[in-house]
C-alpha cells in the first residue's frame, strides 16, 4: 500500500498499526508497562515499516530526496548501533580502498537486504576513486 | 588638513559599538565577496541524449568535483532541469516576489536549477523583495523557534532548569552542547529532563562529535541533531572529514533511529578554512544547499551560522545571509535561519539583521536563540541572550508577528524551574549518580547564570557521565527514575517522545511538536501564504499570548493613582465675573481637586495651588481662583482666565499639571509662557510661574521661568498624559459658565 500525505501524521492516524522494534504495538507501550519493568529500548526504537510509510508520505508531499533517505534509513533499522558507526567512518575520505566500500556494499546487500543502501555506497566508491577520496 | 584637529563627533563616533566591528573590502581571490564574484561561473547544464547531464555551470562531466557528482546524481530533478535552466532568472526573482506566482510552481522549477542559476537569481532580488519570497517559499506554515542552553559550570540543575523554562517560553528545539565533552550524556539529560518538564514535545539534541552525537540519540537523550556540516567545496569538506556520502548516510543512520536531522552549511565557512576556490559565498552555498537537499535531509540551518562576522564584513552581508535563507526555502528545505552567533556589537545593527527573518517567518528564526546569559553560552555567545527577552517579546506585540516565543510571568517562570530542578535531583538520586543537593534545587530556582550555582565536585561528575555512556542504560531508565521520583507527568512526555520516535512523524519537513504534543509539519501544515489575507498570521488565543507581556498594566489603573477625596479647602461659589486690576486669575480644568486630585508628576493638587499663590502673593497680588467647564483644553482654560482677570493676565492649569501664562490681548492659542512637559514641573516652579504671571501684570520685565527639558517625558508617560487628558475632558459641560472657587490659604 501506498501511503500518501492524507495518512499522516501515523501517530493518530494509524497508531493501531504502529509496532515498536521489538514487535511490541504502541498501545501497550504504556507507563504501566515501564513501571513493571516490561520495556527495553528496543520497545522505543522505530522501525522499517513505519519508516518505508514516511517514505511514501514525503514522496507524495514532493519530498523526493527525503524519501530516498527515509528507504535507506528503514534498510539501516537492523544495522546494530556499532555497525552503523563503523559504517559511517569507512565512507569517511581515504578510509577506504575502492574494493572495501564494494565489498561493504555487497555485505550490506547480503546481510541486511539493504539494496538502496549498498548502490549509494558503490556510487560513492567511483566518485572516491574518481576524486581521490580512496585510502592512500 | 591639520592632522592635530580631532572632530568632537568624530571621536564620539569612533568609540561606538558599530565601530568596533571589522570591515573589510571584498577581495575575490581569497573569496572574501559574498555574491557575484568574477570568478563564479555563468549557469548551464547540458544532457546527453540517454538523459545524462554531461556539462554543468561551465564545468565539464570529466571534470566535476565530487559535489557536482553528487548534485547531478541525487538533487536536480533531472525532468525539469532543460525547463528549469532556460527560464530567465529574472523571471525565478519576479516569481519570488509576486503574489500571485503559486509557490508550488517556482518550487517545481527551482528543483532543476543548478548552483550557478540559483545564485544568478538572487542577483535581481532586493532584500524587500527576498523577504516576500522567504514569507512565500518557507516551507512550515507557522514559524518556529530553537533555544540554546548551556552553562560555563555544566551545572545539570541550571540546564534543566533553564530547558524548563525555554520550554515554557515556546521555543519548540532546544539545544545545548559541552565545554568538556565527557558531559555530553549529562548535559543532553538535563535539558531532556527539563524541556520536558517545561513542556512535552519539545525536541532536544546536544551539539557534539558526530559519531559520540549519533551515540547520544541511540540512547534516547536527544531527539534530533543539527551538527552534520556540509562545505561548498570538495576540498573544505575534506578538511570536515567527510564527504557527501558520508554525511548523507550519517543522515540514513540517524533517521533509522527515529531521529530528526537537519544539516549545517552557511556562508563563509570555506573563505574561513582558506578553501573558497575564488567563488562567492552565495555560489558555495548554493552548492551546499544541493547537497543537503541531495543527501535528503529534511532541513538547514544556514544564514552563516558561527561564521557571520564574516560576510557582516563585507559590503551586502546581511543580504547575502537572507539570500541564503530563502534559497533553502525555495528547494524545499525547512530553515533555522541563523541569528545565532554573537553577529554585532551594535544592537541596532544586530536587530536590523533579525528583521529580516524575523518579518518574513522561518521555520526556526534562530538557529539558537540564547536562553541563557551570554556568559553562559558555550556556543561562542550568543546574538539574542536571556536578557533580551523581554524586547524580543515587545518586538512581536509591536508587530503582530510570531517570533515562535511568548511572554511569561516571574512566578511561572519560578514553579517550572523548580520543577525542573527537582526532576533532575531524582533522576540522579533514581540512577545513583552524584547527587544534586536541595540547595542547588534551590539556587537553579532563582538563578541567572553559573555565577548564582554553587561549584559542584567535575570529577566524580565525570566519571558517573563516563560510566553512563558506556553502560547500557537510556532514556528507558530515565522515565523510570522519573515515575519513582514522583514525576509521572515530566515521565509520561519522555514516554510520549519515545512513542513519536516509534511514528517517525517528526522526521517530515520542519517538523515540529505544538502545545498539544501534536506534530506541525510541512505536509499537514504547509505554508500557504498567497497574498494578504492568507498565510499565517498570529490571532486568537495565540495572538492574546503573545500581547500579555507581564509589563503591560491596565488603562484604569493609570488613573487611580491620580484620584483621591475632593479638595475640602477648594469650594465653588458661583459664576465667575471679572475682578480688579490687581489681581491675576488662576483657572483652573474641570477636574482640578475634584475628580484628579494630583498632577502627573505626582504633586497634589493641594501643594500645586499653594505654590502658585506663594508666587503670586510674593510679587504683592491676588490670586483669583476660577474653574473652566466648558473646556479641558490648556490653552482655552488659559484664555479664559485671561479675559476674566483684572489685570488681564491668567494663569491656565490643568489636572494633569499642564500650566500656561496667558494675556487677554493674545490669540486664544498664543501665550506668553506655556509649560507643556508637566511631569518635569517642580513645585518651585509652579511657584516661579505664579510669580511671572504676576510680574508680567505688574508690567515688570520678567525672565521667562527656567524648566528642565525631559525628553524622554513624553516617551514614558504618554498613556498617563492621554487618560489623564481624558478624565479631564469627561467632566467637560459645554453649558455650564466658569465658576468662581474660594481656597482656604493664607500666605506664610
Amino acid at each position: 500500500m501506498q501511503e500518501t500525505k492524507s495518512a499522516y501524521p501515523l501517530r493518530d492516524k494509524a497508531s493501531d498499526r504502529l509496532y515498536a522494534y521489538s514487535g511490541r504495538p504502541l498501545k501497550d507501550i504504556s507507563a504501566e508497562a515501564i513501571a513493571a519493568g516490561e520495556l527495553s529500548a528496543e520497545d522505543l526504537r522505530t522501525q522499517a515499516d513505519a519508516l518505508r510509510q514516511q517514505a511514501e508520505i514525503a514522496r507524495d508531499g514532493g519530498y523526493p530526496q527525503l524519501a530516498a533517505n527515509l528507504m535507506r534509513a528503514a534498510e539501516l533499522t537492523d544495522v546494530p548501533n556499532e555497525e552503523l558507526l563503523r559504517i559511517y567512518d569507512v565512507l569517511r575520505p581515504e578510509r577506504a580502498s575502492y574494493e572495501e566500500l564494494q565489498r561493504l556494499a555487497d555485505y550490506l546487500e547480503d546481510r541486511y537486504d539493504a539494496g538502496e543502501n549498498a548502490a549509494f555506497i558503490r556510487e560513492a566508491a567511483d566518485v572516491y576513486r574518481d576524486r581521490n577520496l580512496l585510502r592512500r | 588638513m591639520n592632522q592635530k584637529q580631532r572632530s568632537k563627533r568624530f571621536d564620539l563616533l569612533s568609540k561606538r559599538d558599530i565601530n568596533r566591528e571589522t570591515y573589510v573590502e571584498p577581495w575575490p581571490e581569497a573569496g572574501l565577496i559574498v555574491a557575484d564574484s568574477p570568478y563564479d561561473p555563468q549557469p548551464s547544464l547540458t544532457l546527453s541524449a540517454a538523459g545524462e547531464v554531461v556539462e554543468m555551470d561551465g564545468v565539464a562531466r570529466a571534470d566535476f568535483d565530487a559535489l557536482d557528482r553528487f548534485i547531478v546524481s541525487r538533487a536536480l530533478d533531472l525532468a525539469v532541469v532543460e525547463e528549469a535552466m532556460a527560464l530567465p532568472s529574472e523571471n525565478y526573482a519576479r516569481m519570488l516576489a509576486d503574489i500571485n506566482a503559486p509557490r508550488a510552481e517556482i518550487a517545481r522549477l527551482v528543483a532543476g536549477c543548478s548552483p550557478a542559476k540559483l545564485t544568478d537569481i538572487i542577483r535581481h532580488l532586493n532584500v524587500l523583495e527576498m523577504m516576500m519570497g522567504l514569507s512565500k517559499m518557507r516551507i512550515r506554515r507557522q514559524p518556529a523557534n530553537q533555544a540554546h542552553v548551556t552553562n560555563w559550570r555544566e551545572h545539570p540543575a541550571l540546564l534543566a532548569a533553564d530547558a524548563a523554562e525555554a520550554a515554557l517560553r515556546g521555543f519548540a528545539e532546544v539545544e545545548t552542547t559541552v565545554r568538556v565533552a565527557r558531559f555530553a550524556p549529562f548535559n543532553a539529560l538535563a535539558i531532556l529532563v527539563g524541556t520536558q518538564t517545561g513542556r512535552g514535545g519539545v525536541l532536544t539534541q546536544c551539539s557534539v562529535e558526530e559519531a559520540l552525537g549519533l551515540r547520544l540519540a541511540m540512547k534516547g537523550l536527544t531527539s534530533y541533531a543539527e551538527t552534520l556540516s556540509v562545505y561548498g567545496t570538495e576540498m573544505t569538506f575534506a578538511d570536515g572529514d567527510d564527504t557527501p556520502w558520508s554525511k548523507a548516510f550519517l543522515a540514513s543512520a540517524y533517521a533509522s533511529r527515529g531521529v530528526k536531522i537537519r544539516f549545517t552549511s552557511g556562508t563563509g565557512s570555506e573563505a574561513l578554512m582558506g578553501r573558497a576556490e575564488q567563488k562567492s559565498m552565495l555560489y558555495l552555498e548554493a552548492r551546499c544547499l544541493l547537497v543537503v537537499k541531495g543527501a535528503g535531509s529534511q532541513g538547514v540551518q544556514n544564514g552563516s551560522i558561527s561564521c557571520i562576522a564574516l560576510p557582516e564584513a563585507l559590503p551586502g552581508g546581511v543580504r547575502a545571509v537572507l539570500a541564503e535563507n530563502l534559497l533553502a526555502a525555495m528547494l524545499g528545505l525547512e530553515v533555522a535561519a541563523g541569528n545565532d552567533a554573537l553577529a554585532s556589537h551594535s544592537d541596532i545593527r544586530k536587530t536590523a539583521k533579525l528583521m529580516l527573518q524575523f518579518i518574513p517567518g522561518a521555520d526556526f528564526i534562530f538557529s539558537g536563540y540564547s536562553a541563557i546569559p551570554k556568559r553562559d553560552n558555550l556556543f561562542g555567545g550568543g546574538n539574542f541572550d536571556a536578557e533580551d527577552f523581554d524586547d524580543y517579546n515587545v518586538l512581536q506585540r509591536d508587530m503582530q508577528i510570531d517570533g515562535g516565543v511568548q511572554p511569561i510571568s516571574e512566578d511561572e517562570a519560578l514553579n517550572i524551574r523548580r520543577k525542573a530542578a527537582r526532576a533532575i535531583q531524582a533522576v540522579y538520586r533514581q540512577l545513583d549518580l552524584p547527587a544534586i543537593t536541595d540547595e542547588e534545587v534551590d539556587a537553579a530556582t532563582v538563578a541567572h547564570s553559573s555565577d548564582d550555582m554553587p561549584a559542584r565536585d567535575i570529577v566524580p561528575d565525570l566519571e558517573a557521565a563516563d560510566a553512563f555512556m558506556a553502560g547500557e542504560r537510556d532514556f528507558v531508565a530515565v522515565i523510570r527514575a522519573l515515575q519513582e521520583g514522583g514525576f509521572g507527568d515530566v515521565a509520561d512526555n519522555i514516554l510520549e517522545m519515545g512513542r513519536q520516535r516509534i511514528a517517525a512523524d517528526y522526521l517530515q519537513p520542519a517538523a515540529i511538536f505544538d502545545a498539544d504534543f501534536k506534530v506541525r509539519s510541512a505536509i499537514n501544515d504547509p505554508n500557504d501564504y498567497a497574498g494578504p489575507g492568507s498565510g499565517y498570521r498570529p490571532a486568537g488565543p495565540r495572538w492574546a499570548a503573545m500581547q500579555n507581556i507581564p509589563q503591560a498594566k491596565s488603562p484604569e489603573g493609570f488613573i487611580e493613582r491620580h484620584t483621591g477625596p475632593p479638595l475640602s479647602r477648594l469650594v465653588e461659589i458661583g459664576p465667575a465675573s471679572k475682578g480688579g486690576r490687581n489681581e491675576v486669575a488662576l483657572a483652573l480644568g474641570p477636574a482640578f481637586g475634584k475628580a484628579l486630585t494630583s498632577t502627573i508628576g505626582g504633586l497634589s493638587h493641594e501643594d500645586v495651588l499653594e505654590a502658585i499663590l506663594t508666587g503670586i502673593a510674593g510679587e504683592g497680588m491676588i490670586a483669583r481662583i476660577l474653574r473652566v467647564y466648558h473646556s479641558s483644553d490648556c490653552a482655552a482654560i488659559g484664555y479664559v482666565g485671561a479675559r476674566l482677570s483684572g489685570s488681564g493676565i491668567g494663569i491656565g492649569l490643568q489636572s494633569r499639571g499642564t500650566a500656561v501664562i496667558h494675556q487677554k490681548d493674545l490669540a486664544p492659542l498664543n501665550n506668553l509662557e506655556l509649560f507643556p512637559q508637566s511631569p518635569s514641573l517642580t513645585l518651585s516652579t509652579y511657584e516661579a510661574i505664579g510669580r511671572n504671571a504676576a510680574r508680567y501684570a505688574l508690567g515688570l520685565a520678567t525672565v521667562p521661568v527656567a524648566v528642565k527639558i525631559d525628553n524622554g517625558a513624553r516617551l514614558r508617560l504618554i498613556v498617563q498624559t492621554a487618560l489623564l487628558h481624558r478624565r479631564e475632558t469627561d467632566e467637560v459641560d459645554p453649558d455650564k459658565p466658569p465658576q468662581e472657587l474660594r481656597f482656604d490659604w493664607e500666605p506664610a
